[in-house]
């Protein structure tokens, strides 16, 4: 008996001083292993791949060196895709973010009613990239879209949208920021309400204008959020597929193919996958990139309350 | 307030209210119009039947496509919210030699984007036997910093006080995660898993890669497919079926707005 118990307190004490560092890791195990398995293994892996050339189902057979990338380099293809995705980026990013720190700085207001605008503006976050792709498919549909409709109305020419190389990138992109203004607009009215309310009485008793609040307190203090959602923004924009694959299909003449709807093809319909590995990690450093100069900036320029 | 300002507030709000909610509202409109109304370019339906719905379901396995999703995305909002926690819990209550490094791997995957990892996790998975499977769809996904991240904010808000007490008491680290971490960080945890279920429920790219069964797609994929074989020719059964997919994660996102809203934001910046 006596015995018995001895041992069950040995076990618990044992139980009890399991090296916290084996305790920590056991907990952390779940996610190491699939960040293991399906991030780092296959962004190595894509690295790899990126120096040979593979059969149809992707397995290595001759090494190539840094030959994808020169030819990436020097193909006109490859140029028109980078020349789209950088177009891209610039048209959705900054236009995005200000419609949605015009919507956020408007229902920030404290007014009736205004939970509905809120949920209103923040309405795309729940709608799927498939789903308002079709919608907007339709709208820049020449014939019976609802964007040459208005066109007629407002007695301009039509336009052919989706269909003409001059416009295919900008409509995709307009259709793009409508999708995510939602979660932008979410993420810096969440900013709006996380600053101290009492600077904007001083600023009332002091007599300030709007506009001198809104440059002198509010984007100041705003600066965390919106440093935060321009890096999530940027990083979203490099990555788009899914409104591409079915509003444009990358085309008419490579106008849409921007980077990640080029990866996938290569890699998926021709099967060049050494050539798609190689502008993965090309699509991996840009981000990379941009991620490290939006810390080294936001040092310099972010203010935190 | 005055008047005059309030009223020009409102105004612009209900503008931009209507600009950035229309495409949804169309869509709706459009889901209830026959094919000639569809092409004579009318706004508003002459009459609201559920015909262009019935004929969604019986064209393409519309419902088989949403079981699949529902399936799929809860299967990643419970494991994410599982994984995130566990993680979470690690990087906030135990100390051990490393911890900081792996923090820091942790943050790393945030820099890698997912799209240049696809041809490899599509072998993995191919060479898993997972292709059209529930688990294909899913498990890639089960791991996510930013949920960590999120999480690990909320639980540094609880006093290490609290954990010595339960310590002195005889809890055990693991009970003390689900007797007091997990529910005090209640808001926490609903925020993430809404946050969860909607990006996995829109996920595109990887369910098209790994399902060729007509019967594991993903509503999204559904979708897709829908359009372009209907394409030009029955625009309001298209629609209808965009009505079907969009509505279940808007009525969760109404209902979900506000914590939404201030999760994230507590995640993004502090």
């Amino acid at each position: 008996m006596i015995a018995g118990k001895a041992q069950g307190q040995l076990k618990i004490k044992a139980r009890r001083s399991m090296p916290s560092f084996v305790e920590g890791l056991l907990y952390l195990l779940p996610s190491i292993l699939l960040f293991s398995v399906f991030l780092f293994y296959p962004m190595l892996k894509t690295i790899y791949l990126s120096f040979f050339l593979t059969d149809a189902q992707g397995n290595a057979e001759l090494f190539v060196g840094l030959e994808h990338y020169s030819n990436l380099l020097q193909s006109t293809a490859f140029r028109t895709s980078m020349k789209a995705t950088l177009l891209f980026v610039l048209y959705t990013v900054p236009a995005g973010i200000i419609l949605a720190l015009f919507l956020a700085l408007l229902a920030n207001q404290k007014l009736k009613g205004i939970g509905f605008f809120r949920t209103i503006f923040s309405s795309t976050m729940g709608m799927s990239v498939a789903a308002s792709s079709v919608i907007w498919l339709f709208m820049y549909n020449p014939a019976i879209g609802l964007g040459n409709m208005m066109m007629k109305t407002f007695g301009m020419s039509e336009m052919q949208w989706l269909l003409s190389p001059d416009t295919a990138l900008i409509s995709v992109a307009i259709s793009t920021i409508w999708m995510n203004t939602g979660f932008s607009f979410m993420i810096l009215l969440g900013g709006l309400h996380n600053i101290d309310s009492h600077l904007y009485e001083s600023g009332k008793i002091a007599g300030v204008s709007d506009f001198y609040t809104l440059r002198k307190i509010t984007l100041p203090l705003l600066s965390p959020t919106l440093l935060f959602i321009v890096t999530v923004s940027l990083i979203n924009s490099f990555q788009t597929f899914g409104q591409i694959d079915i509003l444009t299909k990358g085309g008419p003449m490579e106008s849409t193919n921007v980077i990640v709807y080029s990866i996938y093809k290569d890699a998926f319909v021709n099967f060049n996958i050494g050539s798609a590995s190689a502008q993965a990690v090309l699509l991996f450093a840009f981000i990379l990139i941009v991620t490290i100069l939006q810390f080294k900036w936001g040092e310099k320029r972010v203010h935190y309350q | 307030m005055s008047i005059w300002k309030k009223s020009f507030l409102y105004m612009l709000l209900s503008v931009a209210a209507f600009i950035m909610f229309f495409p949804i509202l169309y869509a709706f409109l459009i889901s209830f119009m026959q094919g000639g109304e569809v092409l004579q370019g009318k706004i508003i339906p002459s009459d609201f039947s559920f015909t262009n719905y019935e004929s969604a379901v019986q064209k393409v396995p519309l419902l088989r496509y949403l079981w699949n999703s529902f399936v799929v995305s809860t299967l990643i909002m419970v494991g994410q919210v599982l994984f995130c926690c566990l993680a979470a819990f690690a990087f906030t209550f135990i100390q051990f030699k490393g911890r900081n490094v792996l923090f820091l791997i942790f943050i790393s995957t945030m820099m890698i984007p997912w799209e240049a990892t696809m041809v490899p996790n599509f072998q993995t998975v191919r060479a898993l036997g997972w292709t059209d499977t529930y688990l294909g769809l899913s498990v890639p996904f089960f791991a996510m910093a930013f949920g960590t991240f999120l999480l690990r904010q909320q639980f540094k808000t609880i006093p290490m006080e609290m954990y010595e007490a339960t310590q002195v008491a005889g809890v055990n680290r693991f009970q003390f995660l689900f007797k007091v971490v997990l529910p005090v960080s209640k808001t926490s945890l609903v925020t993430l898993a809404i946050y969860c279920f909607l990006s996995a429920w829109n996920m595109y790219l990887w369910p098209l890669l790994v399902t060729n069964d007509e019967r594991m797609r993903t509503v999204q994929i559904g979708l897709k497919q829908m359009q372009s074989q209907e394409l030009a020719t029955e625009w309001g059964v298209v629609m209808a079926g965009v009505v079907m997919v969009i509505l279940p994660t808007l009525i969760l996102l109404f209902l979900g707005q506000k914590r939404l809203q201030e999760g994230l934001t507590r995640g993004a910046v502090k």
